[in-house]
């Protein structure tokens, strides 16, 4: 059935392109379904455009829901391509492997986590530490770290997306294995990372955390210090690994690539998708200069 | 012949629908206790029952549907008591108070209310409502019980009208002429005995709006933060049944813990909405007689 909408979803395509086009037997003809995180749904949408101006026969879909769910769909083998903005992890891997999927990873760009607050917010600064007890709910009034007289609301995605993950592993856990530190349960989870802003935009209370691709002029991303010195998110800081709240990108596939879905990964991998991932705000893997730990 | 042969075939086909409605409902119940009872294997049914927290991807998971159940009840709660009295005194306006004219304009723009699609509500929930109740209210956030509220009231109206409505044009003229042929002013008929008299009716409009509003899920998941907090108020951030299952059923791995978790939920809401519906249609009957 799936094969058969495929096919015919290519034909369409093929169609429309133009009749009298003939296909040339050793162009490579497919579709490629790429699904996960919300984070790079935007530069993996560029990717696979760019990617289709060069192999017009061949059909890229992008959707976004968190990478959880692109690694949901890669064990139900429901796509090809999984996104996600977190490593798999070992329980998800066993699983796979359950399932008959054996998860082949692919690291293409790098990325800051921004915390982000209401422009009205005097704060600028905050530590790991301090980030750990605002989102633990330890630390309930912004006056403790020199803002106003006014109640914290902590603002998160939901459970499906990485960053969610890789923010609770990295803060609210402090990177401790085995670490039982939950977000304080009084935690807004927000379907989207645009709803984030929304909120943090409307609320001088809110601060809620994304990718540093989706940090607006309407919210105020904050300099984070882990060891003394606080850095901004910007590009330079991770890219030199300043940033504390850095992080790989990743793609993963069922097994070693073949096929199209060879041609999409080299695509994204090689200059001209590292450079869509540039333009979209992210770090291209060749000018990470810093090995990941 | 022909005729009864034709005949034959058509009420063959009617009750051929009429069953495999029936065989549907069985199948998806079937399904989703089968999917639900598998999470009992591996997690025990107290602990789902009562549990006080819902962390699905923490190590150990924890499958507490106290929260949820709570924060679903929260919000039907209190749409029902913003909706209610509102929409039974719009059902007796439009049946026994409003000339003809104005009548219809009303019923059509019930009807207009009706097909506002929930993802518009949601967006006006998030743009416009809850940063209003935020500042009216001084709340840190707007995005609370209240906000779905308000919005789900909106969404059960509709429902709650004209089932009110068609309840209380039900009741029989000989009623209010022989209120009136006593003395009784056309309030007194109305409040003492039309309204009594289509009670039945109007406990069923209720039931069903608390069906919609109980099931509605991209509203809530929109508006009310989904914190997953064991409610104390309206005016705090919840998650209700419906949007923890379309929140994260996407992440799941089928044949995983968290994915039978998930059809656990469904399956006690599923239970809710059935007796609900249940109830609705003994009054419905009663109503009739």
């Amino acid at each position: 059935m799936k094969k058969l909408l495929v096919f015919t979803t290519v034909l369409l395509l093929i169609g429309a392109v133009g009749c009298k086009e003939t296909v040339d037997p050793n162009e490579p003809v497919g579709f490629i379904q790429v699904k996960g995180s919300d984070t790079i749904v935007n530069a993996s949408q560029e990717v696979a455009e760019e990617f289709m101006k060069d192999y017009p026969h061949v059909f890229v879909a992008v959707t976004g829901g968190g990478s959880g769910v692109g690694i949901a769909s890669l064990i139900n083998k429901t796509c090809d391509v999984a996104t996600a903005s977190r490593e798999m992890k070992s329980k998800e891997i066993e699983v796979a492997i359950k399932h008959g999927v054996t998860p082949k990873e692919f690291t293409v760009a790098y990325d800051g986590v921004a915390v982000i607050v209401n422009e009205k917010n005097p704060v600028e600064r905050l530590t790991i530490e301090e980030l750990h007890r605002i989102f633990t709910g330890k630390a309930k009034n912004w006056k403790e770290f020199g803002g106003k007289d006014l109640g914290i609301v902590t603002i998160s995605r939901e459970v499906s997306s990485g960053t969610h993950m890789y923010f609770k592993e990295e803060v609210v856990q402090l990177g401790k294995k085995g670490s039982q530190e939950e977000f304080s349960n009084e935690t807004l989870l927000l379907s989207s990372s645009q709803a984030i802003v929304e909120e943090v935009a409307g609320n001088e209370g809110a601060i809620g955390y994304l990718g540093m691709g989706y940090v607006s002029e309407r919210t105020k991303a904050l300099l984070v210090a882990k060891n003394g010195v606080a850095y901004p998110p910007n590009v330079d800081n991770v890219k030199q690994k300043k940033y504390p709240l850095s992080r790989g990108l990743y793609f993963y596939t069922n097994g070693e690539p073949n096929g199209v879905t060879k041609l999409f990964i080299d695509f994204a991998l090689g200059p001209k998708g590292q450079e869509r991932f540039r333009n979209t705000g992210f770090v291209p893997t060749g000018e990470h200069i810093a090995k990941k730990n | 012949m022909p005729k009864k042969i034709s005949e034959f075939v058509i009420e063959g086909c009617i009750k051929l629908s009429g069953w495999v409605v029936i065989f549907f409902v069985a199948l998806i119940f079937l399904f989703l206790l089968k999917d639900a009872l598998s999470l009992f294997g591996v997690h025990s049914l107290p602990d789902f029952l009562f549990g006080k927290s819902w962390l699905p991807i923490s190590e150990p998971p924890k499958f507490g549907m106290v929260p949820l159940l709570l924060g679903s009840l929260y919000v039907t709660l209190g749409a029902i008591v913003i909706c209610v009295p509102l929409g039974v005194c719009s059902a007796m306006f439009i049946a026994e108070v409003a000339p003809t004219h104005l009548k219809h304009v009303l019923k059509s723009l019930i009807e207009i209310l009706a097909a506002i699609p929930s993802v518009v509500l949601g967006f006006i929930g998030i743009v416009w409502l809850g940063p209003f109740l935020r500042n009216t209210f001084g709340l840190s956030t707007g995005m609370c019980g209240l906000t779905g509220s308000l919005l789900l009231a909106f969404m059960a109206l509709p429902t709650v009208i004209s089932i009110s409505e068609d309840a209380l044009i039900g009741v029989p003229k000989a009623f209010k002429e022989a209120a009136y042929g006593l003395g009784a002013t056309r309030w007194q008929a109305l409040w003492r005995i039309v309204l009594p008299a289509a009670s039945s009716g109007i406990i069923a409009a209720v039931m069903l709006g608390i069906g919609r509003v109980i099931g509605e899920t991209m509203v809530v998941m929109m508006v009310t933060g989904n914190s997953p907090v064991m409610p104390r108020s309206l005016l705090q951030p919840l998650r209700t049944l419906t949007a923890t299952i379309a929140g994260e059923m996407g992440e799941t791995v089928a044949g995983s813990e968290h994915y039978f978790a998930l059809f656990a939920v469904g399956l006690i809401l599923f239970i809710i909405t059935f007796i609900i519906n249940f109830i609705a249609d003994i009054c419905l009957r009663k109503a009739r007689k």
